[in-house]
């Protein structure tokens, strides 16, 4: 497993694209911090972001997990290429002339992945810890250590990002036209979504749960958008006169969903490989 | 001698189209091999099969005694098919320390090897910097890393210039007097006639030979011969046992032999039934007429 790993290491860290691609990632993650420096006058009341709470523990497990899985599509990037760089440069075909079998490979390929939705989740924890520390209300250890599901969700949607976009790149070949199909995924799944929704299963939360099956609608439920649980958009909603009253929670089933996806995306890229004559 | 490699009725179908028909072989410990063929003949996708890169669709093949899979097998060997495949980014040495860690072994011959194939001074030039002969030399002394039981050149100087197809060869030579066992795909017979010992010869995916260059063919060689009564030397000939068919170019006809004959009886019958040559010449074909002849089956 090692050997692979450092495989896949070595084919990365001599190539500037991905290293760039993977350092602006990174550095864009630690800007969440600055979010903590928006102000701005509200005619006489002044208006600190940090002061609204969304650092709090353990909020700021769940924020920061979102606003940290919207800058996926720089990792999503370098993977793509990762694996139609192979078939481009023809290299694949000479790694299992040398001996890497295509079981290896595509192995090389999903620890790869793994290991960049652990390091993402690892720094994501890490930040905002610190940005936790320093803004929260609470230091209970107890309160910090809550909600930490929403690292675990955080982990298993990016897992199953990357897998797709691995799969993706086996199955076009050329990384431009699979990030293109990626957005057109996208597309297929919100006009799907709202054909059920709006036409065929009008009035009845049947749309609803058949799209929740479906890859990226599926991974974008783990974690949900938190601005609505914010104090102050609560409040004034309430003072609106409507009532928020939605479901923000990690589920047991949404995991799996996704880890089946994942499952489904590696078995058809080592099947394309055995299938494929290079 | 042990066998490195074996194929057993091998068949590969691209949907109606058959590139390997039934092909058997195997390649013996040190000989140096030349699989010929025309272009399209299915030499490449043969090596593909057995390298792991093209799925068969029946028959079989085992590297060495079989009791290995193909990819930990492939760690012994030394193969480049087609063009020469690296990352383009990295550098000659980076490249050849990644197939090391593909091949499991330790990356201490790096520069031995590059050192082989005349590159040592551009080992830490990016690869897409490299011209085709020096990628092809690369792809050569990659293939040399694990000091391999076999190495498997497919075209290796295809589309180099005489330079460069000269550097080649003179590599392979080099190799192959050190004893490793060399498979060497080509259709240029004078490179195959140079370092070859044995050939396998294919066409249209069937195989039409395979053995020692030298008995290549079955055949006993034939006669080129003149006479001043043309019409009497044909018809002698003609009713020779030995000889098969006859065939005639300017003045000269060449007789070929269906059993061994040698030129001292061949003038001694022609003499005695009142002949006289003013040419003869015992002749063997060339590896090229050879090949043309088992290729083709049409005349010379």
């Amino acid at each position: 497993m090692l050997r692979l790993l450092n495989i896949e290491y070595h084919k990365l860290r001599y190539s500037k694209s991905s290293k760039i691609l993977i350092t602006t990632y990174f550095i864009l993650i630690t800007f969440i911090a600055l979010i903590a420096s928006i102000e701005f006058q509200f005619g006489s009341v002044q208006f600190r972001v940090a002061d609204q709470g969304i650092f709090n523990f353990p909020y700021i497990w769940h924020f920061n997990s979102y606003i940290a899985a919207l800058l996926k599509l720089f990792l999503a990037i370098v993977i793509v290429s990762m694996v139609s760089n192979e078939y481009s440069n023809r290299t694949i075909k000479q790694n299992l002339i040398d001996g890497l079998s295509k079981k290896e490979f595509i192995l090389s390929k999903f620890l790869t992945v793994v290991s960049f939705a652990l390091f993402s989740t690892i720094f994501v924890f890490i930040v905002s810890l610190i940005l936790g520390l320093s803004f929260s209300d609470y230091s209970e250890a107890s309160i910090i250590f809550s909600d930490l599901e929403y690292l675990l969700a955080y982990f298993v949607k990016l897992t199953g990002f990357f897998a797709f976009c691995m799969f993706l790149g086996m199955l076009i070949k050329r990384s431009a036209f699979a990030l293109g199909f990626l957005f057109v995924w996208w597309i297929l799944e919100s006009i799907a979504r709202g054909v059920m929704e709006y036409k065929i299963f009008r009035d009845s939360n049947i749309a609803e749960n058949i799209a929740q099956f479906f890859p990226l609608e599926s991974m974008a439920l783990l974690v949900k958008e938190p601005f609505s649980r914010l104090n102050v958009i609560q409040s004034a909603a309430t003072q609106l006169g409507s009532e928020f009253s939605k479901d923000y929670g990690v589920h047991w089933y949404q995991l799996l969903i996704v880890l089946v996806w994942t499952a489904i995306f590696v078995y058809f890229s080592y099947l394309l490989l055995k299938k494929r004559d290079l | 001698m042990s066998t490195i490699l074996r194929l057993d009725n091998l068949t590969k179908k691209f949907g109606p189209v058959t590139a390997v028909k039934n092909l058997s072989f195997s390649i013996e410990k040190g000989n140096v091999y030349g699989i010929l063929g025309p272009n399209g003949s299915g030499k490449s996708t043969t090596l593909g099969i057995v390298l792991n890169v093209v799925n068969k669709t029946s028959g079989d093949f085992h590297w060495f005694d079989g009791s290995q899979s193909t990819h930990e097998a492939l760690q012994k060997v030394g193969a480049i098919i087609e063009r020469p495949n690296f990352y383009p980014y990295m550098t000659a040495a980076q490249n050849l320390e990644l197939v090391c860690k593909i091949k499991k072994v330790a990356p201490n011959k790096i520069d031995e090897k590059l050192e082989l194939v005349g590159l040592l001074n551009r080992r830490n030039s990016k690869f897409r910097t490299f011209s085709l002969g020096m990628k092809q030399r690369l792809a050569i002394g990659s293939a040399l890393l694990n000091d391999p039981e076999i190495l498997i050149l497919d075209e290796p100087t295809n589309g180099l210039d005489p330079q460069g197809i000269h550097q080649i060869r003179e590599i392979i030579t080099r190799i192959a007097a050190g004893g490793t066992t060399i498979l060497l795909a080509s259709h240029l017979l004078d490179e195959v006639e140079k370092v070859c010992t044995h050939v396998v010869i294919i066409r249209k995916g069937e195989k039409l030979y395979s053995g020692p260059v030298d008995q290549m063919n079955a055949s006993f060689g034939f006669f080129e011969l003149k006479a001043a009564n043309e019409e009497k030397l044909l018809a002698l000939l003609n009713s020779h046992p030995a000889i098969g068919k006859v065939t005639q170019k300017g003045e000269i006809y060449t007789a070929f032999l269906e059993e061994p004959l040698e030129p001292e009886a061949l003038n001694t019958y022609l003499f005695e039934n009142g002949l006289s040559l003013s040419q003869l010449v015992k002749r063997k074909e060339s590896l090229e007429e050879q090949f043309l002849l088992l290729t083709n089956q049409t005349a010379i």
